[in-house]
């Protein structure tokens, strides 16, 4: 079991903050987001959006990044603090 | 030479903050930045709604300071965010940098700026009398901190 938050506008876009998704022990980010728009493919758009960043226990990844059991994987758009 | 970081609801002072960052009789130099909610080319703005990545953002900006310190031979630094509902002209930000001479404490807080604006997980949200938006990255906050790399 993988933690997925989403933040700020893509969670608003989304209506979901936070969700716990199956996952195998060799998977990767992409896999994980294949997996949760096999669950909700409405969310296609706003997901594969070239501009969504990725962290992994609160570390910024790449898709490539390997994901285990336990991990917390974000997804949110471009920061904009400061 | 601590590092005090600071995720927070509440106003801070910038009074306060220099007098603890003036107390190392090693370093000759302090540099504060401070950034406020500003109003909008069109004027409109009622106020702003700050969201952030608990736990990640704490990672990210000792992150950041321990980068600087890399970089520079440096003093206490702290760096306040502030989170939640703020109005026009509030403070949002501070930056504040000891440091034995001036040049490293300049380039060092705007090191902690131009890579805070990139890479912590914050996001603001403008509340306008025609409605509530998001705000955007900017392409020349992302070109100020690539800008540090080819230092």
């Amino acid at each position: 079991m993988v933690k997925v938050k989403f933040f700020a506008a893509l969670r608003e876009r989304l209506q979901c903050a936070e969700l716990d998704i199956d996952s195998q022990p060799s998977d990767s980010v992409a896999e994980i987001r294949h997996r949760l728009l096999q669950q909700h493919p409405s969310w296609r758009r706003e997901l594969l959006d070239n501009d969504v960043l990725c962290a992994k226990n609160f570390t910024f990844v790449d898709l490539q990044a390997a994901v285990n059991p336990g991990d917390e994987l974000a997804f949110f758009p471009p920061v904009t603090g400061g | 030479m601590g590092t005090e970081i600071r995720v927070q609801q509440d106003d801070f002072s910038v009074a306060d903050e220099y007098q603890q960052l003036a107390q190392e009789s090693s370093c000759g130099a302090v540099v504060t930045f401070a950034g406020l909610v500003r109003e909008l080319a069109e004027g409109q703005l009622d106020a702003m709604t700050l969201e952030h990545y608990p736990g990640m953002t704490e990672q990210v900006l000792a992150d950041l300071v321990a980068q600087a310190r890399g970089r520079w031979q440096l003093g206490q630094v702290t760096l306040i965010h502030r989170v939640g509902r703020l109005a026009l002209n509030d403070q949002i930000v501070f930056v504040g940098v000891a440091a034995p001479h001036r040049k490293a404490a300049f380039e060092a807080a705007m090191f902690i700026m131009d890579f805070l604006k990139t890479q912590a997980p914050f996001w603001k949200q403008e509340h306008t009398t025609d409605g509530s938006y998001w705000v955007a990255a900017k392409d020349t906050d992302q070109a100020a901190a690539t800008a540090w790399q080819d230092d």
